[in-house]
């Protein structure tokens, strides 16, 4: 069984998000950046299923030479080998577009990648990479298995849950449930450094969209602390003056 | 041109999350001086469908065909395009549901169109420009995103737009999609929705607890809060690592963002992470017996002291305020 795993390089999640050039541009000074969380447990599930040489797990990325330590860490969780397209992404249909230039001679059983990146959360890259391979697509999915030449997936809806059997090979967006996740061993960290890592030139794309401008939200205003004697205070407070209830 | 809007059904009901939709088409046909019409995909009955027409939708595309009765997401984004070319649509509106984010992305290569995901305002439409506001970083912070091809494809996040009543009908028309066997290879097998609950994500108040509670077994005080205000229940991440409460019902920076009415937060400290999901409820009530947590300063109300203590006297405050309201 291939699969592929699309990874996201994002600041970690306490990061303080600030912006520079006139709030055009997300400030990167002295933020961390990891694997994106949800990437991460599409790779352990991976990883899981191609366990014991029952397949391979290639990770691709797109990004510039600086992302290169977050695709090392997924080869150090575990992933066979790593793609890395060589271009600042612009917006989520020039990710999907370079993912999709690569893998459609490749012949993937599947595709996964996280249900969103933690800094844009856009959730596009998944489908869209889906519709441009003319390939069946499903997110949020909480639970990944393998039964012959198709997968069985739970998918999150409003309250609830679907089940569904999706022939190979899919795109499948993926959330906590589908997998723990995988701490790299000294093992992995050391082969990590030697393990294939290829570097593509990007092909070119008509991007349709573009962040104009950054802002982050007005603070609240001060809490009104009621005393612990007294909830009905609270209960008053959300009706009259909140009106929420 | 026009404006287009799908409008998902669950078991052929319309939630108010797609009414909120459909009067955020309107608004946007209105900027654009054309009109606005909606496309339903399944089957529902007419005076559903005819609920639509007070909300804006001028015309509906009823396609409501046995290989489309449930949903899949290639199949419904064929026919939401193939609706959009049909009506020469600029904008095609989805609510952000789990479904909706399935289908926006799928539909916007199809019609090579800009996708603004989760718009939570109107788009700003100057000097020939169109950009829209969405939430970005987790909730951390707002972005503006410019369209810039001919074609847009919005969807709305739940609980952002106020829903406006124009007290108008709707044309209902039926529509004979193409559906390709290709666009229908999946299969479901099984659909599990627990009906006594509200879902979290369209869920207007909030109720969620965290460590402070101590134990899965004493969520019981939770859940009937919940119940008596009718609010979804919620958790913070350690809670559904230990397995305490379901993933499904994790907010946060990994979990789900929500933006509800009303958010209140027991026993949870307000790490930043957390704060990222739930920063953009309206109301924020963080109980909690720690003066000092970080939770007090983003909230609207506040008290300080033993959950334990504190929420079973809400609870029969609640329902006295019930009994007299």
């Amino acid at each position: 069984m291939k699969i592929l795993v699309c990874i996201s390089h994002v600041p970690d999640t306490t990061t303080k998000v600030t912006f520079s050039d006139n709030d055009t541009q997300f400030n990167q000074n002295g933020v961390q950046f990891i694997l994106n969380p949800y990437d991460e447990i599409a790779l352990a599930r991976a990883i899981e299923l191609t366990d014991n040489g029952a397949g391979t797990v290639t990770v691709i990325h797109v990004g510039d030479a600086s992302t290169e330590p977050t695709i090392r860490k997924a080869l150090a969780i575990g992933a066979h080998d790593a793609v890395r397209v060589n271009a600042t992404p612009s917006d989520a249909f020039f990710v999907a577009t370079q993912i999709a230039a690569y893998a459609k001679d490749q012949n993937f059983d599947l595709i996964l990648a996280g249900r969103e990146s933690i800094d844009y959360n856009g959730a596009k890259v998944p489908a869209m990479l889906a519709e441009i391979l003319d390939i069946p697509s499903v997110s949020i999915i909480k639970k990944l298995s393998v039964e012959g030449n198709q997968g069985i997936v739970e998918r999150e809806i409003e309250g609830g849950k679907e089940v569904l059997a999706i022939p190979f090979p899919f795109v499948a967006g993926t959330a906590e449930g589908v997998a723990e996740w995988k701490i790299p061993n000294m093992r992995g960290i050391m082969s990590a450094r030697t393990k294939p890592l290829q570097v593509l030139e990007p092909v070119e794309v008509q991007t349709s969209s573009k962040i104009v401008k950054f802002e982050t939200p007005a603070p609240r205003g001060q809490v009104t602390l009621i005393d612990a004697s007294e909830p009905q205070k609270l209960v008053d407070l959300l009706h009259a003056e909140a009106k929420v209830i | 041109m026009s404006v287009l809007v799908y409008v998902e059904n669950a078991e052929g009901k319309f939630k108010k999350s797609i009414f909120e939709a459909v009067s955020y088409a309107k608004a946007i046909a209105d900027q654009l001086n054309t009109s606005l019409t909606a496309v339903s995909i399944g089957n529902v009955a007419q005076d559903e469908l005819q609920k639509l027409g007070n909300y804006g939708a001028a015309k509906i595309l009823n396609v409501n065909q046995d290989a489309l009765k449930s949903f899949i997401n290639q199949a419904y984004a064929s026919v939401i395009a193939e609706a959009a070319e049909k009506t020469a649509a600029s904008v095609v509106v989805l609510s952000n549901s789990f479904s909706g984010k399935g289908l926006a992305p799928r539909i916007a290569v199809k019609l090579n169109a800009g996708l603004v995901d989760g718009a939570i305002s109107l788009p700003e439409l100057n000097d020939g420009k169109f950009i829209v506001k969405k939430t970005a970083f987790s909730n951390k912070a707002f972005a503006y995103v410019e369209l810039h091809a001919d074609k847009k494809v919005i969807s709305l996040t739940p609980n952002s737009y106020k829903i406006v009543e124009t007290g108008s009908q709707a044309v209902i028309e039926d529509f004979a999609a193409t559906v390709k066997p290709t666009d229908l290879t999946a299969l479901i097998k099984d659909i599990v929705r627990a009906t006594d609950k509200v879902s979290l994500p369209d869920a207007e108040l909030v109720v969620s607890a965290g460590r402070g509670l101590k134990g899965p077994e004493n969520w019981g005080m939770v859940e009937e809060l919940a119940n008596l205000l009718g609010a979804a229940t919620a958790c913070s991440k350690p809670v559904s690592d230990a397995d305490w409460r379901p993933h499904s019902e994790h907010v946060g920076q990994t979990g789900i963002a929500i933006s509800p009415n009303l958010y209140i937060a027991i026993g949870i400290s307000g790490a930043i992470q957390h704060l990222a999901g739930v920063s953009s409820s309206k109301v924020i009530v963080v109980i909690n017996k720690d003066p000092e947590a970080p939770f007090f300063k983003v909230a609207d109300y506040g008290i300080v002291g033993d959950a334990f203590e504190i929420v079973p006297k809400l609870i029969e405050e609640l329902k006295s305020f019930k009994a007299n309201n």
